[in-house]
């Protein structure tokens, strides 16, 4: 079982030669999700276990929105036997902020069988917080059995195909994405061609100062291939993003805090509200990793991001965490 | 010196007594290429163990997901196709005709495996 390291570096373990001037990796093994700020053009994520060490200041911004990821729920082996206490823990967290948030992303794995009741307890646990607008992308375990039918009915009524769509908060375009269908024998997620011909639809009209937010469960940069970790066709939809001067991509999947900076785009992957997963090839296999039990709170998360309207590049002040 | 002695009779009494008793699951099969008609797959740490299945035709092949992550066993030629399998449940499959049959989770796809059926 791998270790649990605080605020570790990683190297250019896949090879895919991102490990260079100019890029930022950086993992972090706690919180609960995260609150993004943006302001001024930059984006700051904050972890939601560090909230104390968060000024007023820092938080304020034209638009505040909180992520979270990976809620499992109707999970209830040793890693964590209590998934609705640990969500419910992130939803007060979001509650203690000083200015509520605009709403919130899930990106993703909101059940871990599918199960309506599983759906349904998700649903009644997030009505309790102050954001009360959520933005549903699936993970691969909520469109398990009848090819993602049930997801649609409850969470995309608005969304096309199989369940993206945009919107726009205070002159920032949302987009979110799925990439969790139609997996091939041997690869990676997939967002497809009616998703990625969609895609530059949906951008075409924008301005290139216009900020992006594109959310989607399974990472959108390569992370680890050897565990599917990375989407076989995320180049494509990025680049037709390429005009814009700020590009913020948000996931889930992996259990862990990562962040990337590649030229214009910034890439964040959040915590999971359920259980931690081993750093990438850090253990046998990407399964649930079980940490003692006065640990785990301290490995969930969710995210806050705070946009700032200003500058063209965006950039992320990573926060470490406890 | 006896006792040794005996212990090795009873030893190999138990290992003539198991292979009587693998020989007698695949009626038919000659004394040189038994195959059991029964095979298993473990579902383990996100890989299908053995990842390369030799079996006889008419093998009924099960597999038990041992993972606290559900799983799926698909064929990528649409010739079989589990339900979810949640940790400890089985999907059984008897193959009938012979040929190679490549499968995957559909919910990992970088687990893989296949199935040989002789």
């Amino acid at each position: 079982m791998a270790k649990r390291k605080k605020d570790e570096i990683l190297h250019d373990y896949n090879n895919d030669g991102v490990d260079r001037r100019g890029f930022l990796k950086c993992m972090a093994w706690a919180g609960t999700g995260a609150l993004c700020v943006m302001e001024g053009g930059i984006l700051k994520s904050y972890s939601l276990s560090r909230l104390g060490e968060i000024s007023a200041r820092e938080m304020a911004g034209e638009l505040s929105f909180v992520q979270i990821s990976d809620s499992h729920m109707g999970f209830n082996k040793p890693a964590n036997p209590d998934v609705a206490g640990t969500l419910k823990a992130a939803v007060q967290k979001i509650n203690g902020l000083s200015k509520s948030p605009e709403f919130m992303l899930h990106t993703g794995d909101i059940s871990h069988l599918s199960k309506p009741e599983e759906f349904d307890t998700v649903d009644q646990i997030l009505k309790s917080a102050s954001a009360k607008d959520v933005f549903f992308v699936p993970g691969e375990h909520d469109v398990l059995n009848d090819d993602g039918k049930s997801y649609l009915e409850r969470y995309g009524k608005n969304a096309k195909g199989a369940g993206w769509y945009s919107f726009d908060k205070k002159g920032v375009h949302f987009i979110g994405l799925v990439n969790v269908m139609n997996l091939k024998a041997g690869g990676l997620g997939t967002l497809g061609h009616e998703q990625l011909e969609w895609i530059e639809d949906d951008v075409q009209h924008l301005k290139s100062s216009t900020p992006i937010v594109v959310f989607a469960h399974i990472p959108l940069w390569s992370v680890y291939p050897e565990w599917g970790w990375g989407t076989e066709d995320s180049a494509q939809a990025l680049a037709y993003l390429k005009k814009f001067g700020s590009v913020t991509v948000l996931n889930g999947h992996i259990h862990q805090i990562m962040q990337k900076v590649e030229g214009n785009v910034t890439f964040h992957t959040a915590a999971s509200t359920a259980f931690p997963q081993p750093q990438p090839g850090k253990a046998d296999s990407p399964g649930p990793m079980k940490v003692p039990a006065e640990q785990l709170k301290n490995v969930l998360g969710i995210t806050d991001v705070n946009y700032v309207q200003g500058r063209n590049a965006l950039a992320v002040v990573d926060s470490t965490l406890a | 010196m006896m006792r040794k002695g005996v212990c090795i009779l009873g030893l190999l009494a138990i290992v003539m007594v198991a292979t009587l008793l693998l020989s007698a699951g695949s009626p038919g099969s000659s004394a040189n290429t038994a195959e059991p008609a029964s095979a298993e797959v473990k579902v383990d740490n996100f890989s299908f163990g053995p990842a390369t299945l030799t079996v006889a035709v008419g093998t009924t092949v099960t597999w038990t997901n041992r993972d606290d992550i559900p799983h799926t066993v698909v064929s990528t030629d649409k010739a079989f196709k589990s339900k979810v399998l949640d940790t400890d449940e089985k999907f059984s499959f008897t193959f009938s005709k012979a040929g190679t049959y490549p499968y995957f989770c559909s919910i990992h796809p970088k687990m893989t495996g296949s199935v040989v059926v002789q």
